[in-house]
């Protein structure tokens, strides 16, 4: 198999109809979750589940892009395509998380923020910078899951935290296969040549430092979705310990420093190779 | 068709012989390249003397020409105030992108800077401040990791240094050729920011035309006063993709500083003529003790 059909390969299974979403994973991971709605000043936005859960005893703060399976799922969840107030009511919530000290869940699944007039007059560019900048801050550890696709800033906008898990079939990317084939080879037909140089499996971004664990799927989460979410549970409950054994000072100086690396550039002819360690 | 075609050659080859012919007399006048500037507004001809002396505004329609940052600098601040950090920081090309290196060569040259982010210190009317400016010039303004590291070099300058900080956007958003490398660098730049609001310190972001995006989404977005300049696009999604998505047409001045204003997300818009006395008037406000009692 070459590199094409490999890179490839991946993008179609992220996209598998059969491939859970988040609600599968939330029921599976907090049996006693409880939806909390709203931004408080426009409306809920239906692409992004927010609630309360348990895990292993310690309650989380859940924040989930919807897809949704059937067609009327995706429709109400608006095809896991976020507004301003979905962005909005994800970081209410996360502050909300902060007080009480509890630990925050973002899972991960958009192709990315709703391109459209109304998202645009409540300036989304907004509401997701205010989400970058806020949850650098967040006193409480943040873990983050790419469940299937992680598209442009729609992802990242719920998508910093202290340690970033990613399926083993999922994507995370600048921009839709789709979209990059179009603005760089003015062809969208051109995803899968796009799929490849873009860097955007699990194992790529590994390298790049952009996440820390590569969560396998065994036969793929579309065939057997527990092998996958059960290794994802215990990582959770791993990590989680480590990350709460830190002070908050700690904490958010390990995030800082996180990003602070991030990016590849070269000084005084010098190239500064910024992978994680 | 086939018969428009034709006709219309005949027309064209009867054009070049009878009346092309009667000017070949007259001696050539050597007329300079780009001596008249067409207003992308209103269609005007504008003498690019004019154009230069007037802040490269139309002056029929007051529409706002693009800027690059060396000129924009020095409409900014003081006259030989500037000082510039991290010059040596320039791109890489992770991904081995095809032609790449070409773009940024050719966006070198146009700009004449090393990357899209010109960055140091200066005063505006005597008032220090650190200050950032994107030149679209430089492929579309993008963000890469280069420009990333740079503004969150100047952020992390002000902070220490307790600068108020000025920067100005003008971006098409993260630079594709570096692909997620570049979506990151969202992250950083705000994460550099949330540090600097912890020192009390001022940031005044610029939004010019056109700043999207990426680039929108994340620092440019993210002042304790955030202008928009006159004549801008300013928005996150591109208009094409949105008519795209929502398969309708877009209603008059969708995206522009006047839109930006109406739905309340802009402090200010401002004239590009009035930029450096804003400027001026909001850092003084911001200096000094606050002090209640």
């Amino acid at each position: 198999m070459s590199d094409i059909n490999t890179a490839w390969e991946k993008v179609k299974l992220a996209r598998h109809p059969k491939r859970p979403t988040s609600q599968h994973l939330i029921k599976e991971l907090f049996p006693d979750f409880i939806e909390l709605h709203g931004d408080r000043a426009f409306g809920d936005d239906e692409a992004i589940t927010c609630g309360l859960g348990t895990l292993n005893g310690t309650v989380f703060t859940i924040i989930a892009e919807e897809k949704g399976i059937t067609t009327e799922e995706k429709i109400k969840h608006n095809f896991g395509m976020p507004h301003p107030e979905g962005y909005r009511k994800a970081i209410r919530l996360m502050k909300q998380a902060e007080k009480f000290h509890r630990p925050i869940l973002c899972i991960i699944d958009t192709p990315g923020a709703y391109p459209g007039i109304g998202a645009e007059e409540r300036a989304v560019r907004s509401a997701i910078a205010y989400n970058l900048k806020t949850m650098m801050g967040l006193k409480t550890p943040i873990l983050v899951v790419v469940l299937s696709e992680g598209g442009s800033g729609g992802a990242l906008a719920i998508g910093v935290g202290d340690h970033i898990f990613m399926f083993e079939n999922s994507i995370y990317a600048i921009l839709s296969p789709e979209g990059f084939a179009s603005i760089i080879y003015k062809d969208s037909t051109k995803a899968d040549v796009a799929a490849n140089i873009m860097k955007l499996t699990a194992q790529d971004l590994k390298t790049y430092g952009v996440i820390d664990t590569i969560i396998e799927e065994h036969e793929g989460l579309h065939i057997d979705p527990d092998f996958g979410i059960q290794s994802l549970k215990k990582e959770l409950v791993k990590v989680l310990k480590k990350l709460s054994a830190l002070s908050e000072a700690k904490l958010l100086d390990h995030r800082y420093q996180k990003y602070r690396r991030m990016g590849v550039f070269i000084e005084q002819g010098e190239k500064s190779e910024t992978k994680s360690t | 068709m086939n018969d428009f075609i034709s006709a219309r050659k005949e027309k064209l080859e009867d054009f070049k012989k009878n009346v092309r012919k009667k000017n070949t007399n007259y001696e050539p006048i050597d007329i300079p390249d780009g001596l008249f500037i067409k207003c992308d507004q209103c269609g005007a001809a504008i003498y690019e003397k004019t154009l230069e002396a007037n802040h490269s505004i139309c002056p029929y329609c007051e529409f706002h020409f693009k800027m690059g940052a060396l000129k924009r600098l020095s409409l900014t601040i003081d006259q030989g105030s500037f000082v510039e950090i991290n010059p040596q920081i320039t791109s890489s090309n992770p991904l081995l992108m095809q032609d790449y290196e070409e773009k940024l060569a050719s966006g070198k040259k146009l700009s004449k800077l090393n990357e899209a982010f010109l960055s140091g210190t200066a005063q505006i009317v005597g008032i220090p401040c650190a200050i950032g400016i994107l030149d679209s010039t430089f492929m579309m303004g993008s963000m890469g990791s280069a420009v990333g590291e740079k503004v969150t070099r100047l952020i992390e300058h002000a902070t220490s240094k307790k600068l108020p900080l000025i920067i100005f956007s003008a971006s098409g958003g993260a630079r594709m050729q570096e692909g997620i490398l570049s979506l990151m660098q969202m992250a950083k730049t705000s994460a550099a920011l949330h540090y600097f609001d912890q020192k009390g310190l001022l940031y005044i972001s610029i939004m010019t035309n056109p700043t999207t995006g990426g680039v929108a989404a994340s620092f440019a977005s993210l002042g304790d006063i955030n202008i928009a300049e006159k004549s801008s696009l300013i928005g996150f999604a591109g208009a094409r993709v949105i008519k795209q998505t929502i398969r309708q047409e877009l209603p008059e001045g969708f995206q522009t500083d006047a839109f930006q204003l109406a739905h309340g997300q802009v402090d200010l818009v401002v004239h590009r003529k009035d930029m450096r006395k804003t400027l001026y008037k909001l850092l003084q406000l911001h200096q000094g003790k606050r002090d209640l009692t």
